[in-house]
């Protein structure tokens, strides 16, 4: 289907981790995931540290390099491990961009917002002249609420939301397509996150962008996505569209994480009952067989063990990998 | 005095730095009572965790405490020397931070930074406070005590350390459990996992909590009273539902506003604040909020404002409030 833009199918991740020859150990960090995200649409990915979903960002735009599965972007195969296609992404950096969490590490202090902002339009040689890179650099600026006497200036001078617009005009400096948001307000305070938040939507809005959108905190995640992806331990555990996600959860995971979040607003907050999960989640480096949710799991039995849940659409566009579905709802 | 467990009254912290003095803390005054759960709620740099540092007689070198009063427990903080404050830190008033990575010693075994707190509060030989550690560690909710006494903090996951330092914390049954930010550094299901310990252990040993969070969530599902402060100043005070369903000050409600709900039907746009915090080095005259105000008056840029009392529990430093309620009687 040509609506889809970016389509992931059985991506895997390791990354070695000590040992040798036979003993060689990994780190799955993400193991068999698939999804597509539709042009203009906003896909989260939701799950806790070390569930893969920075990586499954990254591997994404092969700033990491799978070590298995498919990326199709635009109907183009951009890897293909089993039949051995890798692409020069450099034509599909100017395409697929990426704003990373900490504002604080992810620009250069040495360089002038000008420059970082203009070093995109620089390795892509979309200027034509001098004037034209300015104008271009002021017109991302002003894009993202900055000014043009911010240009000189460097990252040090500007305060956590501020960064964070620059590196979101460094993103938008090449007229993507696609933007990975990985945890972009994460480092911010409250009441600018708000502000961020409506600026990725009047972004996408205007200029029809498509987002996957990477963050731990659910609410903020359900209110920018049209579709919300649930991870754990680098699997993706379910997929649905937003309200049906949090109304219509399947997955004993989703459900826990849904009522684990601190509701604001006392009087729900008081009539609401936790569903607490028991202990911590495993190491990646050695997850438990079969199911990896299964260890924390109250419905977990001897099947969970054994066999790996099938990932499979269970109404129209909800996904769930799940043996129990029946005895959890 | 007497009937409060906390009382602090106009306290002024400043923060005397080569760039000049930073005003941290603005003619803030807070009560708690014995077993009450007090959230305090701001930004980063609003000057919460100040505040309660502040009362444990913790703060940190180029900081002064200007003027008010801090009573404690029948102590006046004021007047106490390091030596006294000993005494007290630990055994009646204690502190969780709020990453668990960094506030437990590497080199030590569990076993022996609990053992350590206990000795030192108690008197206990080292036999007995070993029994002790156990029980405290069986009371936070860790199994295999005798083996986790042995292990080391980079053994244990993060939420398992927090579950620690709790147990550190609760040591001596201190009257008063400062938390500050305890679960920001932790994921949402082990958060819940906290949170739900936090408030079993109050009830069972009925100590008063003050819990520092930027996470309205938090203090909504917590705390019973709720101090929001913005700029080293408390702006709003008030019992729960008041803060949450009767919000009097601009910035309480931008920030009910500005975060988005879980619970939501349909896709609300937020309404964000605009601009950023003032600059506490340079702080302008009158309102802290005043620059990002929607209803600024001239008043607002000129003068303090003084404080407006709804209810005996709710109050609010601003004009508006200070207006609508010689206008009206009622605001």
């Amino acid at each position: 289907m040509s609506d889809k833009l970016v389509q992931v199918e059985h991506l895997q991740q390791y990354f070695p981790a000590g040992g040798f020859g036979k003993n060689k150990k990994y780190i799955q960090a993400v193991d068999d995931v698939s999804f597509y995200i539709n042009k203009g649409e906003t896909l989260g990915l939701v799950g806790e540290s070390g569930c893969g979903k920075t990586t499954t960002g990254r591997s994404l735009l092969r700033l990491y390099e799978p070590t298995g599965g498919k990326i199709i972007y635009d109907n183009d195969v951009i890897f293909d491990k089993d039949n051995k296609i890798a692409v020069d992404m450099l034509p599909y950096r100017r395409k697929m961009q990426i704003v990373f969490q900490d504002p604080y590490a992810s620009l250069d202090p040495r360089m002038t917002v000008g420059d970082i902002v203009g070093e995109a339009i620089d390795i892509h040689k979309l200027a034509a002249s001098k004037q034209d890179r300015q104008d271009r650099i002021i017109e991302m600026l002003n894009r993202v609420g900055l000014n043009s006497e911010h240009a000189n200036r460097y990252p040090h001078e500007f305060s956590g939301g501020q960064r964070q617009r620059v590196g979101i005009a460094r993103a938008l400096a090449v007229n993507p397509e696609f933007i990975v948001c990985d945890e972009p307000i994460s480092a911010l305070d409250v009441s600018i996150q708000a502000q961020v938040v409506n600026m990725f939507e009047d972004l996408q809005e205007n200029l029809g962008l498509t987002y996957l959108f990477i963050a731990h905190d659910l609410s903020v995640v359900k209110h920018i996505s049209n579709r919300i992806g649930v991870m754990y331990l680098g699997k993706m555990v379910e997929l649905a569209d937003s309200y049906e996600l949090i109304s219509n959860s399947l997955h004993p995971y989703t459900k826990s994480l849904i009522s684990a979040i601190p509701i604001a607003d006392p009087k729900v907050a008081r009539a609401s009952k936790r569903i607490v999960l028991e202990g911590d989640v495993p190491s990646p480096l050695n997850p438990p067989s079969g199911c990896r949710f299964r260890t924390r799991c109250p419905y977990a039995d001897e099947c969970c063990a054994q066999k790996q849940p099938e990932w499979k659409e269970v109404s129209k566009g909800h996904y769930v990998a799940c043996h129990h579905l029946d005895k959890v709802n | 005095m007497g009937e409060y467990l906390v009382d602090i009254k106009n306290e002024r912290l400043s923060f005397f730095t080569p760039a000049g003095e930073v005003k941290a803390l603005n003619d803030v005054s807070m009560r708690l009572e014995e077993g009450e759960v007090l959230g305090i709620v701001g930004e980063s740099g609003s000057g919460k965790s100040v505040t309660a540092y502040s009362l444990m007689g913790l703060t940190a070198h180029p900081g002064k405490l200007i003027g008010g009063s801090l009573d404690f427990n029948g102590h006046h903080i004021n007047d106490m020397t390091e030596k006294d404050m000993r005494k007290i830190r630990g055994n009646e008033v204690s502190i969780i931070f709020q990453d668990p990575m960094t506030s437990l010693n590497p080199v030590y075994t569990i076993g022996n930074q609990i053992r350590e707190v206990i000795m030192l509060h108690t008197g206990k030989n080292k036999k007995e406070a070993n029994e002790r550690a156990k029980e405290l560690l069986t009371l936070v909710g860790i199994n295999e005590p005798d083996k986790r006494l042995k292990q080391y903090p980079h053994e244990l996951s993060g939420g398992m350390r927090q579950r620690v330092m709790i147990a550190i914390a609760l040591a001596c049954e201190p009257k008063l459990l400062i938390a500050d930010e305890p679960t920001t550094a932790l994921d949402v299901t082990i958060q819940a996992q906290i949170l739900e310990l936090m408030m079993e252990l109050k009830d069972k040993l009925g100590m008063a909590i003050i819990m520092i969070t930027h996470d309205l969530g938090i203090v909504a599902s917590m705390c019973e009273k709720i101090a929001v402060m913005y700029a080293g100043k408390i702006v709003e005070y008030g019992t729960t539902d008041e803060i949450f369903y009767n919000p009097k000050h601009e910035y309480t409600k931008g920030l009910l506003r500005s975060i988005p709900r879980l619970d939501a039907n349909e896709h609300e746009r937020l309404v964000p604040i605009e601009g950023t915090p003032i600059d506490l080095l340079n702080p302008p005259k009158g309102c802290p909020f005043a620059p990002r105000c929607a209803n600024c008056m001239k008043i607002c840029l000129r003068e303090m404002p003084p404080v407006t009392e709804f209810s005996d529990t709710h109050y609010t430093h601003c004009f508006m409030n200070q207006k609508a309620m010689l206008e009206g009687g009622n605001a």
